[in-house]
């Protein structure tokens, strides 16, 4: 497990905002009504006509050094396979301090336990041997990558090496394992 | 938010108990934390395609449980690839949509006032059956028409074929792609079809014109998109809105709206002019190069800039750029181009363009399709059709048309000086006129004419509210359909099958069609039982195994040449057998025989009034999927774009709700919230079409935002094909405040509760919406200037 | 122009983050005030008695486990899935300051309770006397906690200044949450726990000297008050964009009215220059002075928890 460290490149170049991520994850997570472990984020810049837009499909950044792990009193959130974030709801009281500490406001209560959600890099297909996330496999553009940061060979490596890219909120210090191609 | 946490307050007790049975196992809690699995994987996994909207994706639906769990791109389907859009990922909402209709109905008041009652299978289709042999008997066949859209009404198309009808239209056409598909017809020869043949994947060169790729969701078209994106593809969009395309082109055109066949004169004066076209290519293929180059001799980017107020530096260089990459360059001829009343001249320039770029027929620009051949199902063979179609009254009329108009059936339907109506019942098959067609107002009164209306529906639609006889079909996921096998890349045949059994008292189309042709004495065009062995029968007569198409949802063929390079012939189907430049047809029935700009074709906003337009959200495929609840959650409700400096001059907030009233004073029934933005043109505002809806029953939707349709009471008919340009409209914003103000002080609301849930205020009324009309925001938005 | 949009809307989270209620600042304020009381029913253990204290002052202490419990209750409404907050106790994580306060609260009630009994006058323990005789459990403990008294004192101290601190530290540790985002908040929770546990006990029937003592203890615990609020303002100020963002939601933000009014006029300046008034007039610091410090003690609560959970990150679009 060391040696895989997972993480999510996302091409914004390709990326059209479209959601399909979004419709997906919630299908294939089932997550309730009314939440969403992922979404559309659109930043506009400029005056008409000059302007230019970002556009990002956000989700949990599953940070080496997340902020919600550090404040959770009870070991619910918790670094799992391959350095990603994951929470146990067996152990959530719900107190919210995780959703207070993440400076991607990624979390949220599942109002049917009461626990803590948000998401989990869709580590029950990436484990039962789906070598893709829900969003990832869905996505009609292609834009959503996969994989092991630390082997050189992986395509999430490959395209951190050869494109710009940038984080979020990068001075929170937070590490995050979720990047943006320009 | 209540209900929930009431719901998980009294889970507690169960929670307290079982916390501290965890206590007494697993002490301290030292144990693991295993993988959180959301149990959503299929026990079965069944492919079929979508029907969320008309691409057909190829989808495989997990199955557990008997509720289907999620819905997942087949990777063997060509159109999908494994992938999906958002609506096609979304399909669940729409199969467990809780406001979907469930037993069949007859109506029991007057039209339109919603007062329904439940009725058996039998009775339902007795109801039709006698309809449809009264109205034929009385008045012939041809007087029953058919409103069709979507897969599934091909078996109503058939039936209404096997019965003697030809009135069977698609507001697809008229109001929809109808020009584009006439316009490339009269210059290639050749429609672009659906799924379009555009080549976007191997373009180096693509020009999107209107068209918002990326916000229009048509699968394959986007993953073509983001490739040609991801290979380098240079981007050029004209759009008056800063679309999601545009965010990705390396030159947007924010021309003014209507502009667009000035560009395109001026983009050929350029192309033309210096010599950048494709010489080898119009001398072995084309027909009226030397028109064409005299004719668009004054057609300057500089004279362009007066009319799209687009630089003319702007207008050279993007032209050069298109002539740089061809053969590969893509003039995207749109989808929905019913814009301004001259769209079929209009995809003509798009077409002609491309013709100078070469690039139909040629890689990364128009490929050629191929389709797999599966023979017919053998029938007796149809009725002979009476002799015209009810749409033009006056066969000059729109004399290029090559299909039905709806709107030319709608108004067949009004007794008018031409003659008695000649239409006297309809059945609408999936297609939501009221906010379909243009101008509501003559939907309404022309359903008040009909002697029996039936609608097939999944939900409670307007149109549903209006009918005599509603019957509840089943969802795309719950029905066996007719086989795909379209015209594509490469050629395949697709099959819809029953994911799971029809919910409720639901019936799939082909059974309905099937049970009412057996009382109406068509027996001998239903032969087979069902629509699977229908679909087998035809499989099989091509040679090729069902039940491989069953497991696997597709089955695909070898591609031809896609090319002219490759081998495929250069055939065009044209008078002169070359790609017209020059259409002579044209010129024959009196219209310009090349694309011409006529200043008077386009008119300016009057003062304080915007154009309306309106597109897509990526999330909803027009009303259609704005009641799913799972979709809804990305995008509930429609917002009016509003030019930033516009806004500001109007004082109007972002997230301020208004009432837009348009300039026959029709105002909007709902309210809808103002999107500020420098991403719209300050001549126009911009919305997602499918909102305000006000049917009742479908709770999701209701009230939320505004009907772009109610607006568009004016409309332009295209006269070479009858398309119904509906870019026209010009509208002003009314405060939410002052309008509820107003309907306080006058005690009414929006209408009671059974006018609004049908759409009208009255019997017909037409100045329906005119009554309460709030007072336009006074002394703002007039005498200033807006600067482009 | 930036303009954003999003297409999340999960409850709680958007459009503003909004996941605290009234419980949180209800339950700080309670937890400050137990930490004055605390605090000072320490130092006069610590202290050699020459008078023989009030009545409401030896019975004073016995408000800290109770108002303690309250303020837990408060803080169990909040959890989301409470049946689970014996997890609390499962779990001891360094980097959690609320895991922290779930163990000094654990720690607050015996040396809290233990203070309040030996300090409450023998009088009124006759009726659970037979409880208490010599030998027994609880006997045992009743005299080894009279012998312990100073030992009592300085865990009461030293429990009521980890719980004030934390607090603050709870919230101040939240970097995603600029407004939070300061060490100070710490220090700050402490003396305004402090202040609003003095006030608390001038509320009571307190001898002359006592009110004399705890009136120029509140001045002084004002003041620092003061200079700790500024000193937390300067730091957001001037640094990064996010928290100037954060400081200006009390600059012209939605919050400016309610800070500069209730917490800072009313809470602080107010009663200190009240009670500086009542002690140059010789005059015994009064309840009314003692009401508006509560009052600005749980104002201030109130808006760092809903201020602060509004203040965000401020997006940049030059990264991008």
């Amino acid at each position: 497990m060391s040696d895989v460290r997972y993480g999510m490149v996302i091409d914004t170049m390709t990326c059209v905002g479209c959601a399909a991520c979004v419709i997906g994850c919630k299908t294939e997570n089932d997550t309730p009504e009314e939440y969403s472990r992922d979404w559309i984020y659109t930043l506009l810049q400029g005056v008409y006509p000059n302007v230019r837009m970002a556009i990002e499909s956000q989700r949990c950044n599953h940070c080496d050094n997340a902020p919600c792990v550090e404040v959770c009193p009870t070991g619910a959130s918790h670094y799992g396979a391959g350095g990603t974030v994951q929470l146990n709801p067996e152990k959530c009281s719900g107190c919210k301090a995780c959703i207070a500490a993440c400076p991607y406001e990624a979390r949220y209560i599942d109002p049917r336990s009461g626990a803590a959600d948000k998401c989990t890099f869709c580590m029950h297909r990436i484990e039962n041997g789906v070598p893709t996330t829900s969003c990832q496999e869905i996505c009609p553009t292609q834009s959503i990558h996969f994989g092991n940061l630390d082997d050189p060979d992986s395509e999430v490596s490959r395209l951190l090496a050869t494109r710009e890219w940038y984080v979020l909120r990068p001075d929170a210090g937070t590490k995050p394992k979720h990047f943006y191609l320009r | 938010m209540k209900r929930r946490e009431f719901i998980r307050m009294t889970s507690y007790g169960v929670a307290g108990t079982a916390a501290l049975s965890g206590v007494s196992s697993d002490w301290f809690g030292l144990y693991g934390n295993p993988t959180a699995d959301p149990g959503t994987e299929g026990e079965q996994v069944i492919p079929s395609f979508c029907e969320l909207c008309f691409w057909k994706c190829g989808i495989l639906a997990h199955v557990k449980d008997g509720r289907v769990t999620k819905i997942k791109g087949n990777p063997k389907d060509p159109l999908s690839k494994g992938h999906l859009c958002p609506r096609g990922a979304g399909g669940t909402g729409l199969l467990y949509d809780p406001d979907r209709l469930r037993r069949p109905m007859i109506r029991r008041d007057r039209r339109g006032t919603q007062e329904f009652e439940e009725v058996s299978w039998d009775a339902a289709l007795n109801e039709v059956a006698e309809n449809f042999e009264r109205i034929k008997s009385r008045y012939g066949a041809s007087a029953l028409a058919l409103f069709s859209h979507g897969y599934g009404g091909n078996w109503m198309k058939h039936l209404f074929h096997a019965y003697g009808s030809p009135n069977i239209a698609a507001p697809s056409y008229a109001q929809c792609r109808g020009p584009r598909d006439v316009g490339f017809d009269l210059t290639f020869g050749w429609g672009v079809g659906s799924p379009e043949r555009t080549d976007i994947k191997n373009s180096e060169c693509l020009v999107l014109i209107g068209s918002h790729l990326g916000e229009n969701m048509h699968n394959t078209q986007v993953q073509e998109f983001a490739e040609a994106i991801r290979n380098g593809a240079t981007v050029i969009t004209v759009d008056p809105r800063f679309s999601v395309a545009a965010s990705k082109s390396a030159e947007w055109l924010p021309i003014k709206p209507g502009a667009d066949i000035a560009l395109l004169l001026a983009w050929m004066n350029v192309i033309i002019g210096e010599g950048l076209y494709d010489g080898e290519y119009l001398s072995a293929y084309a027909y009226g190069f030397e028109q064409l180059q005299e004719h668009v001799k004054p057609y300057s980017p500089e004279w362009a800039y007066t009319r799209t107020g687009l630089d003319p530096d702007r207008i050279r260089r993007t032209a050069r750029m298109m002539a740089g990459a061809r053969p590969a360059t893509l003039v995207h001829p749109g989808r929905h181009v019913t814009w301004y009343g001259n769209d079929t001249q209009r995809s003509r320039a798009i077409a002609i363009l491309n013709a100078l770029l070469g690039s139909w027929g040629r890689k990364g620009g128009f490929f050629v399709p191929s389709s797999m051949e599966i023979p017919a199902y053998e029938y007796p063979g149809y009725l002979d059709h009476e002799a015209h179609v009810a749409d033009r009254p006056d066969p000059s009329q729109y004399p290029l048309a090559d299909q039905v108009l709806a709107q030319g059936v709608c108004n067949a339907t009004i007794p008018s000086g031409i003659g008695d109506s000649r239409i006297k019942g309809w059945m609408v098959y999936g297609s939501n006129l009221p906010t379909t067609l243009p101008n509501p107002e003559e939907t309404y009164r022309a359903i008040q004419e009909l002697d029996f209306l039936v609608s097939v529906d999944v939900l409670p639609a307007e149109i549903v509210g209006w009918s005599d006889v509603v019957l509840p079909e089943a969802t795309y996921l719950e029905r066996c359909d007719e086989v795909f096998t379209p015209a594509w890349r490469e050629p395949y045949v697709a099959v819809r099958q029953e994911v799971v059994p029809p919910m409720y008292e639901s019936k799939p189309g082909w059974w309905m069609a099937r049970e009412l042709g057996h009382r109406i004495g068509l027996t001998e065009f239903f032969p087979w039982e069902d629509s699977m062995e229908y679909a087998k029968t035809r499989v099989e007569a091509a040679g090729l195994d069902c039940d491989l198409l069953q497991r696997d949802g597709v089955i695909v063929g070898e591609p031809g040449p896609l090319y002219f390079e490759e081998g495929s012939p250069p055939v065009f189907y044209t008078a002169s057998g070359k790609i017209e430049l020059y259409s002579q047809r044209l010129a024959e029935n009196g219209f310009d025989p090349m694309p011409t700009w006529h200043d008077e074709e386009v008119e300016d906003p009057p003062q304080g009034y915007y154009r309306l337009l309106f597109g897509r959200s990526p999330v909803h495929t027009f009303g259609r999927t704005t009641n799913n609840r799972l979709l809804s959650e990305v995008m509930e409700e429609n917002g009016v774009w509003v030019n930033r400096k516009v806004a500001e001059r109007w004082g109007l907030r972002d997230g301020d709700r208004v009432y837009l009233q348009n300039q026959d004073g029709v105002r909007s029934t709902f309210s809808a919230p103002v999107k500020v933005t420098d991403r719209i043109h300050p001549d126009a505002v911009y919305m997602v079409h499918g909102y305000g809806r006000k049917a009742k029953k479908l709770k999701q939707v209701y009230g939320k935002g505004i009907d772009d349709a109610e607006l568009i009471t004016r409309y332009k008919t295209d006269p070479i094909m009858g398309g119904t340009g509906m870019n026209v409209n010009f509208v002003t914003f009314l405060r939410a405040e002052d309008v509820e103000a107003q309907q306080e002080a006058e005690g009414s609301s929006v209408g009671t509760e059974d006018e609004v849930a049908l759409g009208v205020g009255r019997d017909f009324d037409p100045v329906l919406n005119t009554r309460a009309a709030g007072k336009a925001l006074a002394g703002i938005g007039a005498g200033e200037e807006v600067a482009p | 122009m930036n303009e954003i949009t999003n297409t999340r809307h999960n409850h709680l989270i958007d459009p503003t983050m909004h996941v605290w209620g009234w419980e949180i600042p209800l339950y700080l304020f309670l937890g400050g005030l137990v930490a004055g009381i605390m605090i000072f029913a320490g130092l006069r253990a610590l202290r050699e008695e020459r008078e023989k204290p009030s009545l409401a002052l030896s019975l004073l202490p016995w408000t800290a486990p109770v108002a303690i419990s309250l303020g837990m209750f408060f803080l169990w409404l909040d959890l989301e899935h409470p049946f689970n907050a014996w997890r609390f106790y499962l779990a001891f994580k360094v980097t959690s300051p609320m895991s922290w306060g779930a163990w000094i609260l654990l720690g607050v009630y015996p040396v809290s309770i233990l203070l309040a009994w030996i300090d409450t006058p023998d009088s009124l323990k006759v009726p659970v006397a037979r409880w208490i005789a010599p030998g027994s459990t609880l006997g045992k403990l009743d005299t080894w906690s009279r012998e312990s008294r100073r030992l009592l004192g300085g865990l009461n101290i030293a429990m009521g200044a980890a719980l004030g601190i934390y607090t603050g530290v709870l919230l101040g540790t939240m970097a995603a949450r600029p407004l939070w985002n300061s060490a100070l908040l710490g220090p700050l929770f402490l003396v305004s726990g402090l202040s609003t546990g003095a006030a608390f006990m001038l509320l009571f029937g307190l001898s002359e000297r006592e009110r004399l003592f705890l009136g120029r203890a509140d001045m002084g615990l004002i003041s620092t008050e003061l200079i700790l609020l500024f000193l937390w303002i300067i730091g957001l100020a001037t640094g990064g964009s996010s928290s100037q963002g954060a400081v200006a939601m009390i600059f012209g933000g939605p919050y400016t009215a309610a800070f500069w009014t209730l917490v800072v006029a009313l809470g602080l300046l107010a009663p200190l220059v009240g009670e500086a008034l009542e002690l140059k007039h010789g005059a015994v610091p009064g309840k009314g002075t003692a009401i508006l410090v509560l009052l600005g003690g749980f104002a201030l609560r109130w808006i760092l928890v809903f201020a602060g959970q509004d203040s965000g990150w401020v997006t940049e679009i030059a990264m991008r």
